[in-house]
């Protein structure tokens, strides 16, 4: 065995060590620890709380909690008797005191459409709800005693629910209870979630085949004229957004101005104008556009630091320049492929503002869908399908780094 | 020390009037500048309560976000008659009482001077407005004079804008496949009714571009990419009356609704918020607000003497939804249909748009 190490005053020199380092990572920790509140309270916080919102939604369980308590009690299945009519008029006159009835009635009204008309009335009609309390709610509204209606609320009557997720794959539930796929008139999230993908790379291909030749340039230009050339990719990445989707808005529309030139030219007969906006067709230009930066940046930043000599090396030795490309610059160049079509893409599949004001009917992507909850105040429902997006995105960058590697991402 | 005195006196006195603003949300555009000039302005004038008008595509949608979150920015907004009522029901709205309410220039009472529904638990209404169709006279001298004509694109050539949305869209649609205007809710309510609702839509779909801010509108028509658009008739008249644009409006098929001021639950100037309500909706509220854009009066009071638009001239009874020669085959929309149904119908139409 051998002697252990100490230092002079005779402790354990491992020890030691640890000690010392250990202050030093404590004062390294504290540099960090204002980064580390940032990003849990701007980001893994609010992310935290929309997961859970896709989940959670107490609208009808919070309440009426008589009856909520009167579905933990009897099995699903169970007819509604006396004692169920009897909590729930308590609770309607609850929600017509504190001007709740809507917010339950939309809760259940996202399973059953015309629910929600059927609490607002009841709630307004909650001093006829005196025993016997079935008969009264039957001559509010026959409703009440269908069974489709107790279906509802009793899966309403738990905050937590995987209702939304079930909608924002279009599913439902059925007559018995068991999940059904949505008419087929109505079915387009699944859909929507995949075209949003298949339009993301394309977009990231079409970036890649024109960025990559205006990054070569960038890089081997010479310094003066590249600095005019960066500018030139850079302006645009300054300006806004809005104003840069609505210039193209000019440039494309019918009587726009390639339309115009085209007909100017001949090229087209004033009938046969072509629809480059309001479509598929304008929400990838556009997205294009405002994403090549993206694309461009990275490429650029690979390319600058490869050594001519290389590719100089191989032709001197016989390689075709076709070979040299191929098997000496391209391999080169893939950490800047692989950031910029990451960026590209990533950045594609969460675009909302662009499809929104160019896509018209056919261009809208699956953000789209989120935006739209949002508007009409069904929060839960917007959650789960971002949180569809998040795992879809978090799956695809798995996928990258089990094939090309994390670690040979060069973002600049 | 005396200085600082006054320059706290002095941010005291610029907070109290800070917050003493009525901020009025409301849509914007040629509506929201109606609404500055007929109602903002003369209230200040009149009070000296300072007001502020800022612009959404629907107030709405920030309104229920802000009283969820419970920060409140806004005193007054203008809502839809649905979402009015929706927001009402879900206590995001403070209620106001309709006795609270000035009595009519003539005396009658508020409750009898207001038309039927204009007045609701939460909310007054400031207008009525109708969403018409309209088109290019430059294009069509003879133009089109029915809904019908608007899906026909035969005798009609050209692209067609429509709101991008469920709602005013199916019932328009189903009006113009003959559809009596009694009939449209119930119709819509049967799963037939919403197909037959879509295939009239089908049949001009590759032909459609879709809007969705109420000032794109007039905006697609004027630029001639397309020939006839639906719109907000108060837009299509600022257009035509103010700017001289060559437009005509069809009022076969409108479907018109009240427009609501509220007041979101926690608005930081309550009491001022529904002193600029009472002053707004009172008789000369609504006459002032309709001189600047063609939405109409929803009391009886502000109908009686002859509207005028702020140009002096021009007449505003027969630019009103509510004339009699404009209502012959309008449909009054519908808040309990939508409340119950949009989420469905607009996840078909939604579907029925992305199929391409």
């Amino acid at each position: 065995m051998a002697e252990l190490l100490t230092t002079a005053d005779g402790r354990p020199l491992a020890e030691a060590l640890a000690q010392a380092q250990s202050k030093a990572r404590r004062r390294a920790f504290l540099l960090v620890v204002p980064l580390l509140l940032f990003v849990l309270l701007s980001f893994v916080l609010p992310i935290g709380q929309m997961l859970h919102r896709s989940i959670y939604h107490d609208g009808f369980s919070a309440n009426a909690p008589a009856i909520a308590a009167w579905f933990d009690a009897n099995p699903a299945g169970t007819e509604p008797d006396e004692a169920a009519f009897a909590a729930l008029a308590e609770d309607f006159k609850a929600m017509q005191a504190n001007r709740t009835a809507g917010e339950a009635g939309t809760r259940v009204n996202y399973v059953l459409p015309e629910t929600r008309s059927l609490f607002t009335k009841t709630a307004r009609n909650a001093d006829e709800l005196v025993p016997p309390y079935r008969d009264a709610f039957l001559t509010v509204d026959a409703r009440w005693g269908e069974a489709d209606v107790w279906g509802a609320m009793r899966g309403a009557a738990s905050p937590y629910t995987t209702d939304f997720y079930m909608a924002a794959t279009d599913y439902e539930r059925g007559p018995d209870g068991n999940l059904v796929r949505v008419d087929e008139n109505r079915q387009i999230y699944v859909y929507l979630f995949i075209k949003t993908f298949l339009l993301s790379g394309l977009i990231t291909l079409i970036c890649l085949l024109i960025g990559f030749p205006v990054a070569h340039l960038l890089a081997t230009l010479p310094m003066a004229k590249a600095n005019l050339l960066m500018i030139l990719v850079l302006l645009p990445f300054w300006t806004s957004l809005l104003v840069r989707t609505t210039s193209w808005m000019a440039l494309l529309q019918g009587e726009g101005v390639v339309n115009d030139l085209l007909v100017w030219f001949g090229a087209l007969s004033e009938d046969g104008r072509l629809r480059m906006i309001n479509n598929q067709t304008g929400t990838i230009i556009v997205m294009t556009h405002i994403l090549l930066p993206f694309m461009i940046l990275p490429l650029y930043s690979v390319m600058r630091v490869i050594p001519p000599s290389y590719a100089r090396a191989a032709r001197s030795l016989g390689a075709t320049s076709w070979t040299t490309f191929r098997r000496i610059y391209l391999p080169q160049t893939l950490p800047g492929i692989g950031a910029g079509s990451l960026l590209v893409f990533i950045l594609a599949v969460g675009y909302y503002i662009t499809p929104a004001l160019v896509g018209g009917a056919d261009g809208q992507l699956f953000s789209n869908m989120i935006a739209f909850h949002m508007e009409n105040s069904n929060w839960s429902m917007a959650a789960a399908l971002s949180a569809m997006l998040l795992v879809g995105v978090l799956i695809l960058y798995w996928l990258y780094d089990r094939l090309v590697g994390i670690d040979r991402l060069k973002l600049g | 020390m005396k200085k600082t005195l006054i320059l706290s006196t002095a941010l005291v006195g610029f907070a109290a009037a800070a917050q003493a603003d009525v901020t009025v949300m409301s849509w914007g555009g040629s509506y929201g500048a109606a609404q500055t000039e007929g109602h903002l302005k003369p209230f200040t004038a009149a009070t000296g309560i300072p007001t502020m008008m800022v612009d959404s595509e629907n107030p709405a949608t920030p309104i229920k976000a802000m009283v969820e979150a419970g920060n409140v920015t806004v005193d007054v907004a203008s809502l839809e008659y649905a979402d009015a009522i929706r927001l009402c029901d879900e206590g995001v709205l403070e209620t106001i009482d309709v006795a609270s309410l000035p009595a009519g220039a003539d005396g009658t009472p508020a409750a009898e001077d207001f038309l039927p529904g204009a007045v609701t638990d939460c909310g007054v209404s400031t207008d009525i407005w109708a969403t018409v169709f309209a088109y290019d006279t430059t294009k069509f001298p003879e133009g089109p004079t029915t809904a019908a004509d608007f899906f026909d694109l035969e005798k009609f050539p050209g692209k067609r804008g429509l709101r991008k949305g469920a709602k005013a869209v199916l019932e328009f649609a189903l009006m113009a496949d003959g559809v009596a205007p009694a009939d449209v809710y119930a119709t819509l309510g049967t799963p037939e009714g919403i197909d037959r609702a879509f295939a009239k839509l089908d049949t001009i779909k590759s032909e459609v571009v879709w809007w969705e801010a109420g000032a794109q509108a007039p905006q697609i028509l004027a630029d001639g990419e397309v020939v006839m658009t639906t719109a907000y008739n108060g837009r299509i008249f600022s257009a035509q009356i103010a700017e001289g644009k060559p437009f005509q409006i069809v009022w076969d098929g409108q479907i018109y609704e009240n427009e609501m001021y509220v007041i979101p639950k926690g608005a930081p100037n309550k009491d001022q918020a529904l002193e600029f309500i009472k002053y707004a909706t009172s008789t000369e509220g609504l006459r002032q607000q309709a001189q600047w854009i063609s939405y109409g009066p929803a009391r009886k009071s502000a109908l009686i003497e002859p509207l005028i638009f702020n140009d002096g001239k021009t007449e505003m009874a027969t630019h009103l939804p509510t004339h009699p020669d404009n209502m012959k085959n309008s449909l009054e929309s519908n808040w309990e249909f939508w409340v119950d149904r949009d989420a469905e119908l607009n996840e078909r139409f939604n579907a029925w748009l992305a199929a391409g």
